[in-house]
């Protein structure tokens, strides 16, 4: 048992479940922010259960969290691993002959997905702890849409928000269905894990950059 | 065929290698890259110069000796072939080959293209294998029913010839190919079944020890191997792993 906590396929795993986490993570996430272009009312209501749900903020917050840094920590650590694993270069390695580039590269989309999420939490998360715990601010279920779509107000960070979205779609392209072959499922439904990964990689990310896009475009004017 | 050849030059491990330039002429088409490389050898000697060290033995794609990261690819740019079935009619006339070490941290390099492969060794005999009661009333195994598929299934991981070539073209220099090819020809046999668990956890514990790196799924592995070795291996083994793992 000992083993199965320090070995490399261990590593592997835990790096497979929480990015299968975070991917059904990043799934219920956009549920609730299309809302804020089809029904900005269910999006304010939707909004402030998952802000004041005491078992969401106290449970759910802390798994996600936990399951945000394992997954970036391992990632890393492994990298680092895999590193060292190649202590002389090749003077010539022609890794697009035999892998995508996408394969190749998780580490590079990992880390700007990574930076996002810093930006992302500077956004939204640190803002919404300030104005609850910092500022005591009373209750307002109304808020939430007209917050949100003011983010969105400059050009700039709307273009960031959507190429962080087409990286974490490349991300996402090999790392979910990656995720089963490392838990080692390959079987009769693998080709339809790959279609489901491809369907999700590249709609979720791009469901992500029309609301951005969406909002950037309908300001709201007072 | 005229060509240049960008070769690996290491006097021995301790030291420091570099990249050095031949030319070499009157290349057929129909010589394999292992008998060019003889025609360099015999140039060289002629020349009175040191001849470049490489591993070859049956030249039939069988031993596994053979290998060499063409062009930046393990047995170079054909599929399905190791570097002795590899033809010069592959390349064309004034082309520049590079041709280097396996390289890894676990395949260090002894001299020139010659790599140190017993890291492979070492992880076979940490589980690859199965105890047989050879007493004299050894049971025929012709008499152990086994389903086609498995059967089938355990003879192509056993077409691994541990070559290295999964571990040259892994960016990461993972063996991963190689160890769940070795332990997928027990696993899918009644006979493996006896050590099955504690064979994977010696295995795997071996391959991590030797400082391979880990799996990304990238696939590298599945197309570079002249044998074809799956990566359906890959998850049986942490397949076997994982349950391992519980039960032990």
């Amino acid at each position: 048992m000992s083993g199965l906590l320090t070995s490399s396929i261990a590593r592997k795993v835990v790096m497979a479940l929480s990015g299968i986490f975070l991917v059904f993570f990043l799934g219920q996430h956009f549920v609730i922010n299309i809302t804020s272009v089809i029904a900005p009312n269910t999006f304010n209501s939707w909004s402030h259960f998952m802000g004041y749900n005491p078992l969401v903020q106290y449970l759910l917050q802390p798994i996600l969290i936990a399951g945000v840094v394992v997954h970036f920590a391992m990632g890393i650590a492994l990298e680092i691993q895999n590193t060292r694993a190649r202590t002389v270069k090749y003077a010539k390695y022609k890794g697009s002959a035999n892998a995508s580039w996408i394969s190749r590269n998780m580490i590079i989309t990992g880390l700007v997905v990574l930076a996002f999420l810093g930006l992302h939490m500077y956004d939204f998360w640190i803002h919404e702890m300030a104005y609850k715990y910092i500022e005591a601010n009373p209750e307002d279920p109304t808020r939430y849409y007209e917050e949100t779509v003011e983010k969105f107000e400059p050009l700039v960070r709307t273009v960031i928000y959507v190429a962080s979205f087409g990286l974490l779609a490349l991300h996402l392209l090999h790392g979910f269905a990656s995720s089963f072959q490392t838990m080692g499922i390959n079987n009769k439904y693998s080709p339809a894990i790959q279609t489901f990964t491809k369907i999700y990689a590249i709609g979720i990310p791009l469901g992500f950059a029309f609301i951005a896009i969406y909002h950037h475009l309908n300001p709201i004017t007072h | 065929m005229k060509l240049t050849l960008k070769i690996w030059r290491q006097k021995d491990a301790n030291s420091k290698g570099k990249m050095m330039d031949y030319a070499i002429d009157g290349i057929d088409g129909d010589m394999s890259f292992l008998e060019m490389m003889d025609v360099l050898n015999e140039n060289l000697n002629n020349k009175g110069e040191e001849p470049v060290e490489f591993d070859h033995d049956c030249r039939e794609g069988i031993c596994g000796s053979c290998s060499l990261q063409i062009n930046g690819e393990p047995h170079g740019p054909d599929r399905l072939v190791t570097t002795c079935q590899l033809h010069m009619r592959k390349f064309n006339d004034g082309d520049t080959i590079t041709i280097e070490p396996f390289r890894a941290k676990a395949f260090p390099v002894i001299k020139d293209l010659i790599v140190d492969r017993t890291a492979f060794d070492r992880i076979q005999q940490a589980g690859g294998y199965i105890s047989v009661n050879t007493s004299g009333n050894t049971q025929d195994a012709n008499s152990i029913p086994i389903d086609k598929h498995d059967a089938d299934d355990a003879f192509y991981s056993a077409a691994c010839i541990g070559c290295g070539a999964c571990v040259a073209a892994c960016k990461n220099a993972s063996a991963m190919l190689f160890t769940s090819a070795k332990i997928s020809q027990y696993a899918l046999l009644p006979q493996g079944q006896v050590e099955a668990v504690d064979r994977v956890q010696n295995m795997v514990r071996q391959m991590d020890l030797e400082g391979f790196g880990n799996c990304t799924n990238t696939g590298a592995c599945e197309i570079e191997c002249p044998k074809g070795i799956s990566l359906e291996n890959i998850a049986r083994m942490n397949r076997e792993y994982l349950s391992a793992s519980v039960k032990g």
